[in-house]
């Protein structure tokens, strides 16, 4: 299988995105007749490497969950390829099927936002925590046990833990467990669908310490889905925003930050409170709110919340391109454009 | 001039477990047309607090002491606590002098009435708006809050709105009667950065334009610092620390806010580690007489942090603070401290 090969600094990538497209159906009547497609993923490319986290920010409604599901395939995309890079052979997850997509799974895991409804009550932390180990056949007998207790030692929980029920736990001890059944069969990336979102700020901090260490000693890369900016900046090496399905601009953090490209890149860092009660600064607040995926706004999608929207933008979609060295972005005024960061 | 004056709040929980202390002795002042802030963590009992000045706390919770003192509308003063369960009295309190906003307006509108029929049902209960000229007065309501086709709207069901719509229909409902006061229980935590920026800048807009006092309950550090005046970091059902926001953000006095400050990530400060504070908040259930943060916290003496509760004393003016670092008061024992 042929790898993705255009930049020089591909030999770094671990994952690779392109094309990726997910339409639903949206179906009316007693037969189910299709009305239409909600576009919630839309054309996207987008490459994570070894070691580093990208982040996927956007509003609700922006099809970032969406594309997390679709790259796990935990939904099947419509179209577009998944390349991931196994012991440095790379697989098209879209193409692959039964035993051998199960045999690729253990490569990749997901870390959910909610710890209270994605452990089974039922389980023990050990039967949670083993399952994927045991469903990959990775080890037998007591290695199981010794495995599980080492991954749980990991993410700072102990032995004494292994026949406790989840509900025994707090929030943040549970998705330590939720981490720790991720990490049990050593996968390469982990996608964290708003992992820290339902945690309280002190909890918030323990668990995002906590997957900086994991990152740095197991080198694992994330794909971090989140709609918090704040903890966005804090974790991140790239950035990428979506809205509506799409991809409108992504680079390194520090970019994005500091010198976004696109308006609503500019928008969404305007919009974010600031803890610090001094800042009087001018708030951009962006009027209206997302557009409706199945009915999307012609040209570009933004054109109707855009403060510098011309006419060009209601008729032509504009090209994702590469502004500068790793910093994409889909505008038409990119290059004019004088846009405020938040740094 | 103040507003709502509480007076040594406690609301507890008596379940089969033990006694779950949910806010134990909680002193609040609400002064006129001022925005105030209580912040804590999940459990702190902040949500408690505000259903309790609603007295919307029902079995097994019961609001076993305290007052709040409520000067209305007409001049008079009135204790909250003292007046009947579901007394006429109290039902004009509720939405006509205090409105509550709450966090998730999907459960709190009911589903089966459109939006317009259940704002003019407050308006027609509270308000001497004659009844055929309350439709326009709804629809004028949903304006002011930014809602677009208001009249299209109001025959609407929550559902077809959007979660910020949804929220202004709330605030809407919320003004209907002109309330003096406004408890706001994380009115934007449900909502996207862009549409929670809209929402905040709409309440400000509104405070400012009635002279409303308002009541801002929420765990978020920057939203605190962006919308109020004053400051209660509530932990574990008490007070530790009240003061003006600008003063608690440059000089906090508690080792609670001071970690909270520290353990949130700055946009511009990148940090390679949060501070963090250690442990979780205990099982409030059958507490020891102590200092509540004394499990997790740094500075923690031996043999007085967890053996005695501390006092919350004004240490600088108009700065509160209830640690033995600053002051060695204990707080004063009642009869309901060893229940």
């Amino acid at each position: 299988m042929s790898g993705p090969t255009s930049s020089p600094s591909a030999d770094r990538r671990i994952l690779a995105v392109q094309g990726l497209t997910k339409f639903f159906d949206i179906k009316q009547g007693l037969m189910g007749r299709v009305a239409g497609q909600v576009h919630a993923v839309d054309n996207v490319d987008l490459y994570v490497n070894a070691g580093e986290t990208l982040s996927i920010v956007g509003e609700s409604g922006s099809g970032k969950t969406t594309l997390g599901r679709c790259i796990v395939r935990a939904i099947e995309p419509t179209r577009g390829q998944v390349q991931l890079r196994v012991d440095d052979q790379w697989v098209d997850l879209t193409k692959l099927k039964g035993a051998q997509l199960r045999a690729a799974r253990r490569h990749f895991h997901m870390i959910f936002q909610d710890p209270y409804s994605s452990l089974d009550p039922r389980m023990t932390v050990l039967d949670i925590v083993k399952e994927p180990l045991v469903y990959n056949k990775l080890a037998q007998g007591k290695e199981v046990r010794r495995i599980v207790i080492e991954t749980l030692k990991l993410v700072g929980l102990e032995e004494r833990h292994l026949r406790r029920y989840p509900h025994a736990f707090s929030g943040g001890q549970r998705q330590r467990i939720g981490i720790a059944r991720s990490l049990v069969c050593h996968p390469q990336l982990i996608v964290c669908d708003e992992s820290v979102s339902a945690l309280d700020v002190s909890i918030q901090a323990q668990i995002l310490n906590l997957l900086k260490d994991l990152q740095h000693d197991l080198h694992l890369s994330y794909i971090f889905i989140a709609h918090d900016l704040a903890v966005v900046e804090h974790i991140s090496d790239r950035v990428a925003v979506m809205y509506v399905g799409k991809l409108v601009e992504s680079a390194k953090s520090d970019e994005v930050f500091a010198h976004p490209r696109h308006p609503y890149t500019e928008a969404l860092l305007s919009s974010v409170p600031q803890p610090d009660p001094n800042r009087k600064s001018a708030r951009m607040i962006l009027e209206g709110e997302v557009a409706n995926p199945a009915h999307p706004p012609s040209g570009c999608y933004f054109h109707p919340r855009c403060p510098y929207a011309t006419e060009k933008c209601k008729n032509e979609t504009p090209q994702w391109r590469e502004i500068s060295p790793e910093h994409f972005v889909a505008c038409h005024h990119a290059d004019q454009l004088q846009l405020k960061g938040m740094l | 001039m103040n507003r709502l004056e509480l007076h040594d709040l406690k609301t507890y929980f008596f379940l089969d477990e033990g006694i779950v202390k949910a806010v134990d002795g909680v002193d609040l002042t609400l002064g006129d047309g001022e925005t105030i802030g209580v912040i804590g963590e999940s459990g702190c009992g902040k949500s408690v607090m505000g259903q309790s000045i609603m007295r919307l706390i029902v079995q097994p919770g019961e609001i076993v002491k305290g007052t709040a003192l409520l000067h209305r509308k007409d001049g008079t003063q009135m204790d909250i606590f003292a007046l009947e369960p579901n007394s006429p009295a109290l039902r004009s309190i509720r939405g006509n002098e205090i409105a509550m906003i709450f966090q998730e307006p999907m459960t709190a509108f009911s589903p089966v009435y459109t939006i317009g029929q259940q704002i003019s049902e407050m308006v027609a209960l509270h308000t001497k708006v004659e009844p055929s000229k309350i439709r326009d007065h709804v629809v004028g309501l949903l304006n002011r809050v930014g809602i677009s086709n208001p009249s299209q709207r109001f025959d609407e069901y929550p559902h077809q709105l959007s979660g910020g719509m949804r929220q202004r229909a709330m605030i809407a409902m919320a003004l209907s009667c002109s309330p003096k006061i406004i408890l706001a229980d994380e009115p934007t935590t449900a909502l996207d950065v862009t549409i929670q920026a809209q929402i905040l800048d709409l309440l400000k807009q509104l405070q400012r334009e009635e002279g409303m006092s308002v009541i801002f309950v929420t765990h978020n550090m920057a939203v605190i610092a962006e919308t109020v005046e004053r400051v209660y970091v509530m932990y574990l059902g008490q007070v530790v620390e009240s003061t003006t926001t600008q003063d608690l953000f440059a000089n906090p006095l508690h080792p609670y806010t001071q970690k909270l400050l520290r353990s949130i990530p700055k946009p511009g400060q990148r940090v390679d580690r949060l501070e963090v504070i250690k442990g979780t908040v205990p099982t409030p259930i059958d507490m020891p007489l102590q200092c509540g943060f004394a499990s997790r916290c740094p500075s923690m003496m031996a043999g007085l942090c967890d053996k005695k509760m501390p006092a919350l004393v004004e240490i600088e003016p108009g700065h509160f603070a209830r640690c033995f670092l600053h002051s060695q008061e204990t707080e004063p024992q009642d009869e309901w401290t060893n229940i």
